[in-house]
């Protein structure tokens, strides 16, 4: 118990340390914000990886409570004026009360066709971003996002917002630590592990994914929140289903190793366009050979795959060691 | 009035399309009890080959059509081997990933073979439309409704009255039983994926002349498909079939009488409601999760 | 009209009552009744109109060639299954509109004929899971770190240690429960069922895959879980086992019950020896 502790204060030390050395030591903005991109992508991440990797639930549309995230806030505070903070509380409670509404029919499927029913609410959010122009700007896109502020600070500079961006990170991290190394935690992960001695034990299998479906809808709107305000603009494709293909193909990286995982497979997926020359034109193909091969290979994700088979050896070394 | 006439025609033409898609998803579903989220890759795939084979290429029509067929077959077959048969837990969430990953990827590499920008193909035939109460029947309509009906009967024929049909049907049902009377069960996998995938392609290949096709199609097809094979009931062929052709004409009627931009909303809220509400379909009443 | 819904009313409501306000109300003290029961299952007749009662603090054994609808009764008992008709009573209460959840938390506890730990969670975390219903916090208690919830996570954790030493597990305690070896899993899973603190037991097949030493080791504890004042239901093919082990014998066969009674009563029904012996 104390040991896990005590690892888990250096993990967390680690991670400031690096991102204060990040913000501080980068000064080229290009860097700065492909590091907040990141950031953005690990919530994300972080969020679908509670439903998907510990909870054992597969969603092919989260990218809805991304865009919902992003557009309950751009109509809020860029049509209506209202303030960004007030506009974020708006988003979240939206994307929430979306979570709801949808998790209590939907996260009653299972297999196949929780998948299609996640993929069909998906495609109805981003056709309704593409139609409904007359609030959203349809396909054309939403202009005129404001610029966030907090009393004297403003998060007009790439350094600030980088700031902001993984210091919500870092919350969202110790609060993902919590919930599972908690009662819930551990009952998520009986789910994943065998669904119908889970219900059989007492856990209340429908009500608890709905929970911690609702909780990944909201780090994905408050990542779409902080994603508006960074770019500043926001269009339908940005949520569509690719999207979602590439929120799937981060846990599938990450697994379930633990929530640093989902910060891999967000590194990962944001810098992979960036580094690879003409990636735009390959992206399908990699994400497609990504999920195909690490599913078949090593189904409980990339890196719980690759951190087994290291284990494994080792413990192996020993023995012939010894 | 007339219309509504014409909403119906254009409706039943692309239920049609819908219903051969679903035909091929329900059948792979009764003989293998898997979903294939790339399905309609393979629709995709079937209407890309005969871009290149008959307008590009100008092979006969009908070489044309064998070769498109053809292609999806052993794409399909590849695909099996590759993907499917190699998954080392063979569970729906991590098939679903695959399958999903296997799209993007298809789609992927189509995009390179034929690039982004969508093609057209001319009618098969070339003969002037029908008017039938004021509204025009298209010739190619009269193909595609032909078409689905031969394909689906085929299948159907090849299912419940062929030795091998019997017997992939037998393997979905118990696999172990199968294998115990002597049923090679692999085989009959390998079999029931290049049936299914062909019968996409053909799918591609009659709706090609009706849309343009580009490398993105297959997504929104094949989910239309899977929603069609719900509203039937998974697993039943003529469910699928008459699902598929209903999808289509509610389309037709909404996006003509409601809103265009609603066309593909009206599909997916279909989907969801029945997942929902009836997740064995409409025409059964059999359950479709077992415990 | 008022008068005729009033009487349609007070008629329905006097139905109801039948079904609800048993006649046999003497016999309430029954932990378990089983009433009519009936299960089909597409053309097979998995329980055909079961009967029976069971008295706290008995173990009952269950037998019966394979597919004769055992599991399928504890599946009903559980509320996995919803019978087609018919009703089970526990504490004299119909359980027919509690979910799951609800009935484990009433006191109904299981273990599964396949063994279905959680595989991948340490043995301790797997009774942890098995106190569920007998812990409160939750998405919130989780995320605020209140002190009752590490009170109460701390409590579990020491009850979960006192179980795994009562079923003599504790070296395996920070396992991954799918790394132990058969006979222990089995155990596992009794540790598990009784994390839940349950009035009412259901063991199905423990004894399968054990070798003889471990069979009597199980025995031991079934006698040890039976002086906690635990009722229980055991399925079980090793008759030494069910036969010496059981207050009462219940023997089913394609659905239907064949016997009820003592062991020595059981063993000497016609019925049963030709059920087992072979038949026509
Ligand atoms: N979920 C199910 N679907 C279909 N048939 C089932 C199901 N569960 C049990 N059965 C059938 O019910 C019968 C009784 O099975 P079961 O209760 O498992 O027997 P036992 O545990 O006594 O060996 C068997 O014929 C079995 O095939
Ligand atoms: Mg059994």
């Amino acid at each position: 118990m104390d040991d896990n502790k005590k690892k888990q204060w250096t993990e967390n030390t680690i991670f400031l340390v690096v991102i204060l050395g990040c913000g501080l030591g980068v000064d080229n903005t290009y860097y700065l914000q492909i590091m907040t991109f990141i950031g953005i992508n690990t919530l994300l991440a972080l969020g679908l990886n509670m439903l998907m990797g510990y909870a054992g639930q597969v969603s092919l549309g989260h990218a809805a409570f991304y865009g919902i995230g992003a557009y309950t806030t751009a109509i809020l505070s860029g049509t209506y004026g209202i303030s960004p903070w007030a506009a974020l509380v708006c988003a979240v409670s939206c994307a929430v009360f979306i979570a709801f509404v949808v998790g209590l029919p939907t996260l009653k499927l299972s297999g196949y066709y929780l998948g299609m029913g996640t993929l069909g609410f998906g495609m109805i959010v981003n056709i309704l971003f593409r139609e409904w122009s007359t609030v959203t700007g349809g396909s054309s896109g939403f202009v005129g996002i404001p610029m966030l502020e907090a009393g004297p600070v403003s998060f007009m500079s790439g350094r600030n917002y980088f700031f902001l961006v993984w210091m919500v990170v870092l919350v969202a991290v110790l609060l993902c630590r919590r919930i599972l190394s908690s009662r819930m935690g551990r009952a998520l992960r009986s789910i994943h592990d065998g669904e119908n001695a889970s219900l059989a034990v007492g856990v209340n299998t429908h009500f608890l994914k709905l929970q911690i479906f609702m909780f990944s809808a909201a780090l994905g709107a408050v990542a779409g929140f902080l994603y508006a305000h960074f770019v500043m603009f926001i269009s339908p494709e940005s949520f569509g289903f690719m999207v979602s293909v590439k929120m799937v193909t981060m846990v599938v990286i990450g697994g379930m190793a633990s929530v640093w995982g989902a910060l891999l497979g967000a590194s990962l997926l944001t810098l992979l366009p960036e580094v690879l020359h003409g990636f735009a034109e390959y992206e399908m193909i990699i994400f497609g050979l990504i999920l195909m091969v690490v599913m078949i290979f090593m189904p409980q994700g990339l890196t719980r795959g690759l951190l087994d088979i290291y284990e494994h050896s080792r413990k192996r070394d020993k023995r012939h060691g010894n | 009035m007339q219309e509504i006439i014409q909403y119906l025609f254009s409706g039943i033409t692309t239920g049609a399309i819908y219903a051969v898609i679903a035909v091929g998803l329900s059948m792979l579903y009764s003989s293998t009890e898997l979903i294939n989220f790339a399905h309609g890759e393979f629709v995709m795939l079937g209407a890309m080959a005969i871009v290149t084979l008959w307008v590009h290429m100008a092979l006969p029509l009908p070489l044309a059509f064998a070769g498109a067929v053809a292609l999806g077959c052993c794409m399909g077959l590849l695909f099996e081997r590759l993907a499917i048969r190699t998954a080392r837990t063979p569970q729906p969430i991590v098939l679903v990933i695959i399958t999903v990953g296997a799209s993007i990827f298809l789609r992927g590499v189509a995009m390179i073979v034929w690039g982004k920008d969508p093609f057209s193909v001319p009618a098969f035939s070339r003969h002037d439309s029908i008017e039938i109460a004021g509204a025009a029947l298209l010739p190619q309509s009269i193909w595609i409704v032909g078409a689905a009906v031969l394909l689906a009967g085929g299948i159907h024929f090849f299912l419940k009255k062929t030795l091998t049909g019997k017997a992939m049907v037998a393997c979905a049902v118990n696999k172990k039983a199968a294998w115990l009377t002597g049923i090679p069960s692999e085989k009959m996998g390998i079999l029931a994926f290049a049936v299914s995938t062909g019968s996409g392609a053909v799918a591609g290949i009659f709706i090609a002349p009706i849309t343009m096709s580009s490398y993105d199609m297959g997504t929104m097809l094949g989910l239309k498909g899977f929603c069609a094979a719900m509203i039937g009931g998974l697993g039943s062929l003529w469910g699928a079939f008459a699902g598929g052709i209903l999808l289509g004409v509610l389309e037709s009627l909404g996006a003509g009488l409601i809103s265009s931009g609603l066309k593909d909303a009206i599909a997916f809220i279909l989907l969801l409601l029945i997942l929902y509400i009836c997740p064995g379909g409409l025409f059964s009443a059999k359950e479709a999760k077992r415990f | 009209m008022v008068t005729d819904s009033v009487k349609a009313f007070s008629k329905q409501s006097l139905g109801s009552c039948d079904i609800e306000c048993p006649k046999d109300i003497t016999r309430s003290h029954d932990i378990l009744n089983v009433r009519n029961l009936t299960k089909m299952f597409g053309g097979v007749t998995a329980q055909d109109d079961i009967s029976f009662s069971i008295e706290p603090g008995i173990v009952c054994g269950l037998i019966g060639p394979n597919g004769a609808g055992k599991t399928t009764l504890f599946n009903m008992i559980t509320g996995i299954y919803r019978p087609d008709s018919g009703q089970v009573l526990f504490n004299g209460r119909p359980t027919r509109k509690m979910a799951v959840h609800q009935l484990v938390r009433a006191g109904i506890a299981r273990t599964f004929q396949h063994v279905e730990l959680f595989g991948s969670m340490t043995l301790l975390e797997n009774v942890l899971v098995g106190m569920h219903v007998r812990t409160k916090s939750g998405f919130w208690g989780a995320v605020t770190r209140m002190p009752w919830v590490m009170r109460e996570e701390r409590r579990a954790r020491e009850k979960a240690m006192d179980l795994l030493e009562f079923t003599g597990l504790t070296q395996y305690a920070h396992r991954p429960a799918g790394d132990l070896p058969v006979g222990r899993q089995k155990m596992a899973e009794i540790a598990r069922a009784l994390a839940s603190e349950p009035k009412l037991l259901l063991l199905d097949e423990p004894a399968a895959g054990l070798n003889p030493v471990e069979t009597e080791a199980l025995g031991k504890l079934i006698q040890r879980v039976k002086e906690r004042a635990v009722t229980m239901m055991l399925v079980e093919h090793d008759m030494s086992l069910a036969m010496g082990i059981s207050d009462k014998v219940i023997v089913l066969d394609r659905g239907k019950k064949l016997a009820e009674g003592s062991p020595r009563e059981v063993q000497n029904n016609q019925a049963v020896m030709e059920a087992y012996l072979g038949r026509g």
